[in-house]
């Protein structure tokens, strides 16, 4: 393996882990969007805010360390991509503050309004999220990102079918492997009726992120034909098998409520996808226009890099256990409160 | 003709016109605006990512040894603040990161492999930092209390090592070293000697010792306030009494630190040291203006001192400074931005050392809070200040550097992005800082709105029942 692969790899593993967990996050706000107005959605509120609050900030860095290994190994790429792509970028940029503002305010909320105001601010920015980097990646993916100062087109580059088709695919990982997520938490604290409500949300999540993914080939058919073949050939093919397989058994885990395990089959399911687009796209990282290894920087700068990411992980790895080892154990603070600013139970 | 050398050789050095090839944007101003905003808006939380740590595991330290619990209100109080700023900061910070692509994607591509690492290195110390900063924040009255003091420790720590990374790179933008060019390519690079740059040390002690003023002065003007509102409690005065004390140790230290680097400036960068001065064309034992606008290779209206600026440059008042005319214009700051914002600097900077060496003096020799009634309106209105003197020091650095974007081997100019609507980029973003800074204040207020004893209250029951 070449160091640009290594590099390569690493940045997937990192995508793969912030479409996990900050999918997770932004999938909380999704079923907070849709919980609606009942007594049952105010305890679906509180329990999102609950599980997320701890580790929203550690999930969303990884993000960054997206961003830093592509400017780092993949100068080129980074410029082309971020130039071309820039509406839904910047999109993204301020749902991002918006969601994390209306996050932090939202414990804190006294009144009904105040409440609905923020709650609206953080669910709303929750879906245009991971819709603009999922629309994104499907400009890149299609092959509509050049190499070049904003070389390509402003709006159809990620207002197309594989865009919309991977933004709302993202969307909808999110909110499965929330509801995932969130079903374990309620069943460990022994809220039954939550679990109950997550288990369902998670089956009719993981079913429709399913359907939509296999009707999606044949958008991927007529617009992205390269990344098509890619996945239907070779090793993609067997990714993307082995991702339908993992999902499946996922659901059949859900329906048993076995939520530890299910947590982690729904991991891997979303890393079958990810690595399978990498080899789909194989040997470029903009299709047709800019290989990986005209795109990696200079040896020596991969070097430093890989030697960094070794010494960080030393330190890394530990830390991310304890806090995730703490926050599974219940050792920190989690008081469950219903998010029910003045909610009137309605007169019967 | 000596002292010019190194300057003409350093422009001689071939400039990069970028990977992704020439630019045409004609809204170049805007996209540097948006730039200087967001960082406007993220420095004074790393301030705070940088000092406040510190100063809160100071507190439940004295808490350990006394059992005061005022000592454990605040640190549990402050605890919250902290994990809620560095909320905030994440999100700037992200913002910050996208830029760099969105706004200056020719930089990126180019130099992204030259000094992309100190990034990675400060992407390790963030997401440490967010962990154990989650942990530390809710793990009060659940971890027993010597390992929750422990499990403090890495947040400054991280904090200084994060920061210490990004000032590298603005380090090496205004000093880059660690690579060759060749044939209009970058070549030969080493990033590790990019990384330790020799501009990087005084811009990283003179930040730190900004964060701690900045962070020493604003906290302890918030709770002069509730002071002169009469509150007089155990609670408040130590709320006002370490940070004070910390920012007035701070504030005269910074004064030697800031010569320091006011030297390497004018050894490295010595247009930008015109720059601050409006210094027009090279002297011998040049004077320092206090006041007034540079204009057409003078300053007007401004206080002379002879040879001061010699004296500061080169500690010798007879030594030769370069001046604004040793380039051509297109290569020179805009000198009145870099002035103003050094003047404001240097002035605010001398005027919190000296309050901080008549507190620490008074302090010092009536083994007592001194009882003067302009101390608490003093500390309140020191806090704003160094916020200011802050921001105008990285204005001098920013705008200083210009035109370029790494100082003489890429101008700005070809560095941005070729996109479009960069002014509504501008407004939009202004928009949403102005909600940011909104709800954050909002939610400082519904923090203190709580009582001190909240925060020494028994955590209640885990699950609901």
């Amino acid at each position: 393996m070449s160091l640009a692969e290594l590099c390569l790899l690493v940045t997937i593993v990192g995508l793969t882990a912030y479409a996990v967990f900050g999918g997770a996050d932004f999938g909380g706000g999704f079923w907070d969007l849709v919980a609606g107005g009942s007594r049952t959605a105010m305890e679906v509120r509180g329990l999102i805010l609950r599980s997320m609050t701890p580790v929203w900030e550690a999930n969303h860095v990884w993000l960054i360390f997206v961003l830093v290994m592509l400017w780092t190994a993949f100068p080129v790429f980074f410029g082309s991509v971020m130039s071309t792509l820039y509406v839904p970028l910047f999109l993204a940029t301020a749902g991002i503050i918006f969601r994390g503002t209306a996050f932090a305010m939202r414990g804190q909320a006294r009144t009904l309004a105040e409440g609905r105001a923020i709650g609206a601010a953080f669910a709303v920015s929750s879906v245009l999220v991971p819709f603009c980097l999922g629309a994104a990646l499907g400009g890149i993916g299609s092959g509509r990102v050049p190499v070049g100062n904003a070389a390509g087109h402003a709006f159809s580059s990620w207002l197309n079918p594989t865009s919309i088709l991977v933004g709302v695919l993202t969307v909808l990982t999110g909110a499965y492997v929330a509801a995932v997520f969130l079903a374990g938490d309620a069943a460990r604290s022994g809220l039954r009726e939550l679990e109950e409500s997550f288990r369902r949300r998670a089956l009719g999540a993981g079913a429709v992120t399913g359907l939509i993914a296999l009707g999606g080939l044949l958008v991927l058919r007529s617009d992205a034909r390269d990344l098509y073949d890619g996945l239907t050939s070779g090793t993609g093919l067997v990714l993307v098998l082995a991702s339908g397989a993992i999902g499946a058994a996922t659901l059949l885990l859900i329906a048993a409520r076995r939520y530890e395990v299910a947590r982690w089959s729904s991991a891997a399911a979303v890393a079958c996808i990810t690595f399978g687009w990498a080899a789909a796209q194989s040997p470029y990282l903009l299709p047709g226009e800019l290989t990986l290894d005209q795109a990696a920087a200079s040896h020596a700068t991969l070097v430093a890099l890989v030697v960094s990411l070794a010494a960080g992980a030393v330190l890394l790895v530990p830390s991310l256990v304890i806090l995730y080892r703490l926050v599974l154990r219940g050792r920190l603070e989690e008081q469950f409160e219903p998010i029910d600013h003045g909610y009137q139970e309605p007169a019967r | 003709m000596r002292a010019l050398a190194p300057v003409i050789a350093a422009v001689s050095q071939p400039e990069l016109p970028g990977a992704l090839g020439p630019t045409d944007q004609a809204h170049l101003l805007w996209a540097r605006e948006t730039q200087a905003m967001s960082f406007a808006f993220h420095i004074p939380l790393v301030c705070f990512g940088v000092a406040f740590p510190a100063i809160v595991l100071f507190l439940e330290w004295r808490y350990h040894r006394t059992h005061d619990d005022a000592y454990k209100a605040l640190a549990k109080r402050w605890s919250k603040v902290m994990s809620l700023v560095f909320a905030v900061g994440v999100v700037t910070g992200t913002i910050l990161s996208f830029e760099l692509g969105l706004l200056w994607p020719d930089f990126m591509a180019t130099f992204g492999g030259v000094f992309g690492l100190a990034f990675g290195l400060e992407g390790f110390s963030f997401f440490l930092e967010a962990i154990f900063i989650a942990i530390y924040v809710y793990g009060w009255d659940r971890i027993p209390p010597r390992w929750h003091l422990l499990s403090g420790i890495p947040i400054p720590i991280t904090g200084i090592t994060g920061s210490m990374m990004v000032i590298a790179v603005n380090g090496w933008m205004n000093h880059p070293v660690g690579f060759d060019v060749v044939n209009g390519r970058v070549t030969n690079v080493h990033p590790w000697s990019a990384l330790f740059n020799p501009f990087f040390w005084h811009e990283l002690v003179h930040m730190y010792l900004a964060a701690y003023m900045v962070v020493g002065f604003i906290v302890a003007g918030i709770y002069a306030v509730a002071w002169r509102r009469g509150e007089r409690s155990r609670y408040v005065r130590i709320g006002f009494v370490i940070p004070l004390t910390v920012a007035a140790l701070a504030a005269p230290a910074q004064v030697i630190v800031g010569d320091w680097a006011g030297r390497a400036v004018g050894d490295y960068q010595p247009l930008k040291l015109a720059a601050a001065e409006g210094l027009g064309h090279t002297e011998k034992g040049a004077a320092f203006h206090i006041g007034g606008y540079y204009s057409d290779g003078d300053v007007k209206l401004g206080v002379p001192v002879p040879k001061l600026l010699s004296i500061l440059a080169k500690h010798d008042p007879n030594a030769t400074v370069l001046g604004l005319d040793t380039v051509p214009a297109r290569d020179r700051p805009p000198v009145n931005v870099v002035r103003f914002a050094f003047q404001a600097m240097v002035g605010i900077g001398s005027l919190l050392a000296a309050f901080g060496v008549v507190y620490l003096v008074a302090r010092w020799r009536l083994r007592r809070l001194p009882r003067w009634p302009w101390l608490p309106p003093a500390a309140i209105v020191a806090g704003p200040l160094a916020l200011v003197a802050l921001l105008c020091g990285w204005v001098v650095t920013e705008v200083g550097r210009q035109p370029w974007v790494v100082y003489q081997r890429m101008r700005t100019a070809e560095a941005v992005t070729d996109a479009g609507g960069l002014p509504v980029a501008f407004f939009f973003l202004l928009a949403v800082y102005l909600t940011l800074l909104a709800g954050f204040v909002w939610l400082l207020r519904r923090l203190a709105a709580r009582s001190p004893e909240t925060e020494l209250a028994r955590p209640g029951p885990r699950m609901p029942t």
